[in-house]
């Protein structure tokens, strides 16, 4: 029982990058020599180990190759190098109903799935009406897929694949399945998973998630493992390569507009006006923005938004929802926005700046996400929000005192 | 969680052979629901269904007959049985290799995302043809009874033998086709071409007599090399178990015309199997070349 579920040894992926890919012979004997290709290491030499029952999180920035080693643990694609032991039959998320063939209806579909994924078809035929339930789709299960939606589709292909009984289940980033219902429905039985002590190796980069469900990480960049072990150290590891110590500065995001108004200054301050960049939860974040208008402009209206590492906007205002409209602008102006008491806890953050006219079809200025700053978690709660929490314990009943 | 022994899967290039076997047996019920869908698919929204995979041998025998028997003089006693003796084991053959050659390329979506044998898939290609082979070989049954054939010992002995032969000669030859073709698409329009010239190559529509004659005359090596064909040799088997007359007297010229060869059960089994062993050593070359060629298969999809 102490053998790994999953065992990867010094395991190496080359890809061929084609500059100009010949895929018919009489290209290669034309061109004589052999295609050009430059070999692209997307892993070098990879050893870790992940334990069974646990849940491993691989995390890294896109490209990092993360999700190479997760389609090799799969056993979709070879190492070139190295080699890789898993103990128990295998179940990915990765590509939900692959293989699901249009013109055939729903039940012969989860058959064949279900065979692709391993299952005999004694095993399909006792879980098909839970697979069924599963999917919610009773009423369709005999209509051709190709009528399906994709929602449904999908909805279909996860089900098959968490009832194939997996001792390993490997899911790629976070699950985007159908409704919010059926994703926290997703969500559950993966947790179910994890208390049935089941191996789950999860790729993510939104590296906030790891260090709440997982008990081990792997920072993967650039083909290698940079960080392993304990989650909340390899995310942090992960935090660091990646943005680089405290320095504000502007992340090359996308930037328009016609400068009729400009952006000229941006300066992150706490309450006493203090420049800043890392903050603390309940601490307040003062922005101020310095516009330069050489021409007069009347219809304008300057915004801002907060988000997060995966992009989703937390928090987005602007002059003229605060109530404090601009009548117009000329020269050099100063506009402040004041965040009270951060709400977030540990992460990176980052600031969007508008300048647009009223009905925001006009942009003068548009910096996407080109400031960002750290928050710090202050309090000792977990999760994404920094929400004050009190407790109160009372006993409600008199304590029955067993006398020997 | 499951108390059997957990299934252990070794991901390395060059995997063992001994370990495909293994994951081949596991998977085995994959390829039978391969061969399913294929042949679900196939005939899916069609009311006549399989039905069609018989039809094609039918209309085979009215035209056959009609060209060669009526316009041409052909005066083979009992034509239809003599085609679909022959053509039956033909189209299996080209069925399979066709089916095979785009498996990878047709199931790509299958490929680069789920993990199973990859062999399931030119295989299943085999099984979905040899599921043909049966409906059509009811035709024949039904045309043997019109024509009131006799089963002799020799069909019960060489039908089967030259089937498994067949289907040995197939899994080597579609499992090369398949991989090389995902990395050369000229493979499937060469292999198209091939097949075309291969057919009349085989003693199918005609008696093997008759080019043998012919090409001994030129030389004395051609015949020999006239039967290296593979098929030559597994057409005739079922030529011999299934229409069963060697010769005939042409009732116009009363000349005595040769279809067959003059020899004994055993000498078709001899060729069978030469055929099989050559088989067997393809199958170790084609599955050699497919493991090779295999580790970048999902990258080159």
């Amino acid at each position: 029982m102490s053998e790994a579920a999953v065992k990867v040894e010094n395991v190496s992926k080359t890809f061929r990058l084609y500059h100009e890919r010949a895929s018919s012979l009489k290209e290669r004997i034309v061109n004589r020599r052999r295609a050009e290709y430059e070999e692209f290491w997307a892993l070098k030499d990879v050893s870790l180990e992940v334990a069974r029952g646990e849940t491993f999180g691989l995390v890294g920035p896109n490209g990092s190759g993360k999700s190479t080693l997760l389609k090799m643990i799969g056993g979709i694609i070879l190492p070139t190098i190295g080699r890789i032991t898993t103990r128990g039959r295998i179940a990915s998320l990765l590509e939900l109903g692959a293989g699901f063939h249009p013109d055939l209806t729903g039940r012969e579909n989860v058959y064949l799935n279900a065979s692709i994924l391993g299952l005999t078809r004694k095993e399909t035929d006792r879980n098909f009406d839970e697979i069924v339930g599963f999917s919610e789709l009773e009423g369709f299960i005999d209509m051709q897929v190709r009528h399906y939606s994709s929602g449904m589709y999908v909805r279909l292909g996860f089900a098959v694949a968490i009832h194939v009984d997996p001792a390993i289940l490997l899911v790629d980033e976070v699950l985007s399945v159908g409704d919010e219902a059926f994703q926290r429905k997703c969500i559950d039985r993966i947790k179910r998973f994890q208390r049935e002590g089941r191996t789950i190796v999860f790729v993510t980069h939104a590296a906030d998630t790891v260090p709440m469900i997982c008990n081990g990480a792997a920072f993967i960049f650039k083909g290698n493992v940079e960080a392993m072990g304990d989650p909340t150290d390899v995310v942090r590891a992960y935090r660091t390569k990646l943005h680089g110590e405290e320095h504000l500065e502007a992340s090359p995001g996308e930037e328009r507009g016609d400068l009729q108004v400009k952006i000229e200054r941006v300066r992150l301050s706490d309450g006493e006006g203090r420049e800043k960049s890392v903050f603390r939860s309940g601490d307040d974040l003062h922005l101020s923005i310095d516009l330069e208008t050489p021409r007069r402009i009347d219809d304008v209206m300057v915004g801002i938004a907060i988000h997060d590492e995966a992009g989703t906007m937390l928090v987005g205002t602007n002059t003229d929802l605060e109530n404090s409209p601009i009548a117009s602008l000329q020269g050099q102006t100063r506009v402040e926005f004041t965040c009270a008491d951060l709400p977030m806890q540990e992460g990176r953050y980052a600031i969007t700046i508008g300048v647009t006219t009223r009905d925001h079809r006009h942009v003068y200025h548009w910096m996407e996400q080109a400031y960002s700053f750290r928050c710090d978690r202050s309090g000792p709660t977990e999760g994404v929000l920094a929400i004050p929490v009190t407790v109160n314990v009372e006993q409600r009943t008199e304590r029955h005192v067993v006398e020997t | 969680m499951s108390v059997e022994a957990p299934e252990v899967r070794v991901v390395e290039p060059g995997a063992k052979v001994t370990t495909r076997i293994r994951d081949l047996v596991r998977y085995h019920e994959l390829i039978v629901n391969l061969v399913r869908k294929e042949l679900r698919v196939k005939y899916k929204n069609s009311v006549l269904g399989f039905v069609w995979s018989m039809l094609n041998p039918a209309m085979t025998i009215a035209i056959f007959w009609i060209v060669f028997t009526k316009f041409l003089g052909n005066s083979i006693p009992e034509y239809p049985i003599w085609i679909l003796s022959g053509i039956l084991a033909w189209n299996l053959w080209q069925g399979s290799l066709g089916m095979a050659v785009g498996s990878f390329i047709g199931n790509s979506s299958l490929v680069t995302k789920v993990y199973f044998p990859r062999e399931a898939l030119p295989l299943s290609s085999i099984g979905a043809n040899l599921m043909h082979f049966f409906f059509q070989f009811i035709v024949l049954v039904i045309a043997l009874v019109i024509f009131r054939f006799p089963i002799s010992l020799a069909t019960v002995v060489l039908v089967p033998a030259a089937l498994v032969t067949e289907l040995l000669v197939l899994c080597g030859f579609c499992l090369i086709v398949a991989v090389m073709n995902v990395y050369f698409r000229d493979v499937q329009h060469l292999l198209e071409l091939a097949l075309l010239a291969w057919f009349w190559m085989t003693p199918i529509v005609y008696q093997v007599a008759f080019p043998i004659e012919h090409l001994g005359k030129i030389s004395t090596v051609l015949p020999k090399v006239y039967m290296l064909n593979p098929m030559t040799s597994i057409v005739l088997a079922f030529q011999r178990g299934i229409y069963q007359h060697i010769s005939y007297r042409d009732p116009s010229t009363h000349a005595h015309v040769q279809l067959l060869f003059h020899l004994g059960i055993l000498w078709y089994l001899r060729n069978l199997a030469i055929v099989a062993i050559v088989a067997v050593g393809l199958i170790a070359v084609g599955w050699a070349i497919f493991r090779r060629l295999e580790w970048r298969l999902a990258e080159e999809l």
